[in-house]
């Protein structure tokens, strides 16, 4: 307990004024807004490609099959109860998201080096994740990749840290700047926390390869680098989910330490449901240990401990084999649909002769894409044809149905015929 | 051989963990059913609505009147978090007053929001009550005994009913004291309500604290949870409300604790919300519910009767007056930790060493072994 100097008196309201007397309002975080404009728009038309929430062809919210069988089995389960789960979280969830990320033979696992947390949602996993670096790393600068994840600056900013930019995603090229990263990483502040999108990244949908990863490695291991992993697209890029969990092996098991924040949001579709977990890839096992204790104490007056429904949702499709086979199945399935729909894109711009090249539909991976568009563009595309995405250029192409390509490609035909110099119409 | 664990969540008179009947039939509902997406930042607008006329009155003019900013949060924690927070943000000098003893993690989550904390006389051991005179002085910043003077303007953590850990709440004659001294002060006063409807039996009577500062025109602010009232504990579903000036204030309140999710949770699960929503919006499910905390609530005040008269049957020469006087949960034994630990290491009892038993935890199967024990290490 504090004692401290005594305080100045906070203004004493009068007339039974509140103490909130002149608390403004907050503006509109600017994805929900759009998703709001997208709501009020009247016009039949008209196509959310704003936020990132998988939609079915129909363009219907989508539960997956195998989620939906789960509930019913939960719901029937009576010898179930309510209590509370431990501050960490369901043991056995944490055990089989470590397994599914790291893979059953990762050495870290065997050797009790990873300490696995379940998290409400991946958000809340990259904010204790940035609290216990804050309160425990000696290095409190972050670099996050150029760009990122919109809540990203707010999430690690919130828990104290300080943000760095490194260069990410090259506007001019629409490909991976991965000269640039090089550089900003090898002059990186030592011992900095770096951020880096396992894979699928958000927004642009530029991954680095295989063999760039490892060079990633080798530099942030001889820099002696912080590598913090967002892991939120697993299997929804290649199809595979041991694929896509590539570049957190090649961290996970080198022998040295890394941070991982998962989510489920979007590749179990249990958006709502907030499950995710943190994981913190140890020296040792007696280090995991403290790290776990550690743990304990930040989320306890966050949160207390975890929600049961979602953990136990994934518990039930990570451990049953033919749940599992089921899952990987819709998994797939969805994937295929975001390439199929990013292939039809490109095909019917290519056919219009749109000027420019949209190669890079095809070429990026994951649910979004970086159009390319500008925000004068993108302010064209909502007013004249109804279509709400982010004013960055983002897509989410998890929210465009092969049924409403043809008019998105015609409006994007129309708003880079329209911004062109009049002189090159002639 | 005989086990006792009286820490923790209700059980029902065999021992177990109840899920009520109400609850299931909610699951059995929704059970995929729903899609999954995500709730608004600001949560379930059915779950928050349904949960703020449990609080402030099922007729209230201030909801009416859209006073109230509202979000959901991860159950009782959650929303202390969230305002803790909100009260470090826009009130950077404050500070809040908690009472002696709390919740332990009150502390933490105080601490964790880097609000500075001081405390307030509450319990008073020699009586196993309420010390009412030193928690006035405390209010009113007259204690010549403490160096926590509350200047004006502090804001005070109040537990609206069921007190945890010593089960001892104020009166109604009381709670109107202290609505007007805290009035006259002009401190803030921030409810954690957990027990509603555990306490009494009757969530309308364990919302009178709450319901005489509304009178006394207070802006208040309330933590709720649905951990123990509807035996969903695991589910993290609660709610952070915030009386203001008007509707605009209200609004731009709101949008505040929104702000403060984003960089938390971004927004709050929806298993738990829709759970309670779909009970409290059913006339026949809330029917059922009700029925069923007033159970839980009544099994626990048999259980107090029982142990009081147990120990009073066998002919203890001391005062067990108190397990009745107290209410809720929890009972404030006025055991010492070295009895404490006579009852676990002799007779298998585990309970907290400061003496606190869940009333949760004793059974009509156990009540009479319990008080043997409490008379062996007590006589």
């Amino acid at each position: 307990m504090e004692y401290l100097k005594p305080m100045e008196p906070t203004r004493i309201p009068s007339n039974g004024d509140s103490l909130f007397q002149d608390i403004t309002l907050a503006p509109d975080i600017p994805i929900y807004a759009t998703t709001a404009a997208y709501n009020k728009d009247p016009c039949p038309n008209k196509l959310h490609l704003g936020i990132g929430v998988y939609r079915t062809e129909e363009g219907k919210c989508h539960t997956l099959n195998v989620v939906k069988q789960v509930e019913q089995t939960l719901a029937n389960d009576l010898s179930a109860d309510k209590e509370y789960l431990p501050i960490t979280g369901m043991p056995e969830f944490n055990k089989l998201s470590a397994k599914l990320m790291f893979g059953s033979g990762s050495p870290a696992i065997k050797e009790s080096r990873v300490v696995t947390v379940q998290c409400v949602s991946g958000c809340l996993s990259l904010r204790v994740g940035a609290e216990f670096l804050a309160k425990h790393y000696h290095q409190h600068v972050v670099y996050l990749p150029g760009p990122t994840y919109g809540n990203h600056p707010n999430l690690i900013s919130a828990a104290g840290l300080t943000l760095k930019t490194y260069r990410y995603y090259d506007p001019k090229t629409l490909v991976l700047d991965f000269q640039g990263l090089l550089e900003d990483l090898g002059s990186a502040l030592s011992g900095a926390i770096v951020l880096f999108h396992a894979c699928g990244h958000n927004p642009t949908g530029v991954d680095p390869t295989c063999q760039q990863w490892e060079q990633i490695r080798q530099l942030v291991r001889q820099r002696g680098l912080l590598p913090f992993f967002d892991c939120a697209y697993q299997g929804l890029v290649s199809g595979n989910l041991d694929d896509d969990a590539q570049s957190i092996r090649m961290f996970g098991c080198d022998g040295g330490e890394c941070v991982v924040a998962q989510s489920y949001s979007k590749n179990m579709g249990l958006y709502g449901e907030r499950i995710g977990s943190l994981s913190i890839v140890c020296k040792t096992a007696d280090v995991a240990r403290r790290v776990e204790s550690q743990l304990k104490l930040i989320i306890r007056p966050l949160y207390s401990n975890p929600p049961i429904h979602g953990a136990a949702i994934v518990t039930a499709i990570l451990k049953d084999r033919d749940l599992y086979q089921k899952w990987t199945n819709e998994l797939k399935a969805m994937r295929d649909r975001l390439v199929q729909v990013r292939r039809q894109l490109y095909d019917s711009l290519c056919n219009k002769g749109t000027p420019g090249d949209w190669s890079h539909f095809i070429k990026q991976v994951g649910m979004y894409s970086f159009t390319g568009l500008n925000k004068d563009q993108v302010d064209f595309l909502t007013r004249e044809y109804h279509i709400y995405m982010s004013s960055d250029g983002r897509i989410n192409i998890g929210g465009l149905s092969s049924k409403a390509v043809p008019y998105f490609a015609d409006a994007i035909h129309d708003a880079v015929i329209s911004s062109l110099p009049s002189s090159t119409l002639a | 051989m005989f086990r006792i664990c009286l820490q923790g969540a209700y059980r029902d008179d065999n021992g177990k963990p109840v899920v009520l009947e109400c609850v299931r039939e909610a699951e059995r509902r929704i059970a995929g059913n729903l899609n999954m997406e995500y709730l608004p930042m600001g949560g379930s607008v059915k779950m928050v609505e349904e949960t703020l006329k449990l609080a402030y009155g099922e007729n209230s003019e201030l909801i009416k009147e859209k006073r109230i900013a509202a979000v959901q949060a991860l159950s009782g924690t959650g929303a202390c978090r969230l305002f803790a927070d909100f009260q470090k943000r826009f009130c950077p000098d404050s500070q809040i007053y908690i009472p002696v003893p709390t919740w332990a993690n009150h502390h933490n989550i105080w601490r964790d929001a880097q609000v500075p904390q001081k405390t307030y006389h509450y319990y008073h051991p020699e009586s196993k009550g309420l010390d009412f005179a030193a928690m006035i002085d405390d209010i009113k910043g007259m204690s010549l005994f403490s160096s926590q003077n509350a200047p004006n303007g502090s804001f005070f953590l109040l537990h609206a009913c069921a007190h945890n850990p010593t089960g001892v709440d104020p009166s109604e004659e009381q709670w109107r004291e202290i609505s007007h001294h805290i009035k006259a002060k002009g401190h803030f006063a921030f409810f954690d309500m957990a027990y509603q409807g555990f306490a009494s039996g009757d969530p309308e009577k364990d919302a009178k604290a709450i319901r005489i500062f509304l009178e006394d025109g207070h802006h208040i602010g309330i933590a709720q949870s649905y951990a123990k009232n509807m035996g969903l504990y695991g589910q993290r579903v609660g709610c952070l409300s915030v009386l203001c000036e008007d509707e605009k204030q209200a609004v731009a309140v709101k949008s505040q604790l929104q702000q403060l999710a984003r960089p938390m949770y971004s927004n709050p699960p929806v298993h738990g919300a829709l759970i309670v929503s779909t009970i409290l919006s059913d006339p026949d499910l809330k029917k059922q519910w009700l029925k069923e905390v007033k159970v839980m609530a009544d099994r626990i005040i048999g259980m107090r009767t029982a142990l009081r008269g147990n120990l009073e049957k066998l002919g203890s020469p001391l005062s067990w007056q108190h397990i009745t006087n107290q209410i809720g949960m929890f009972c404030y034994s006025g055991l010492t930790p070295e009895q404490v630990d006579r009852l676990t290491n002799e007779f298998h009892i585990y309970m907290t060493r400061n003496g606190r038993i869940s009333m949760a935890g004793v059974t009509t199967g156990n009540v009479e072994y319990l008080a043997n024990a409490i008379h062996e290490v007590t006589k």
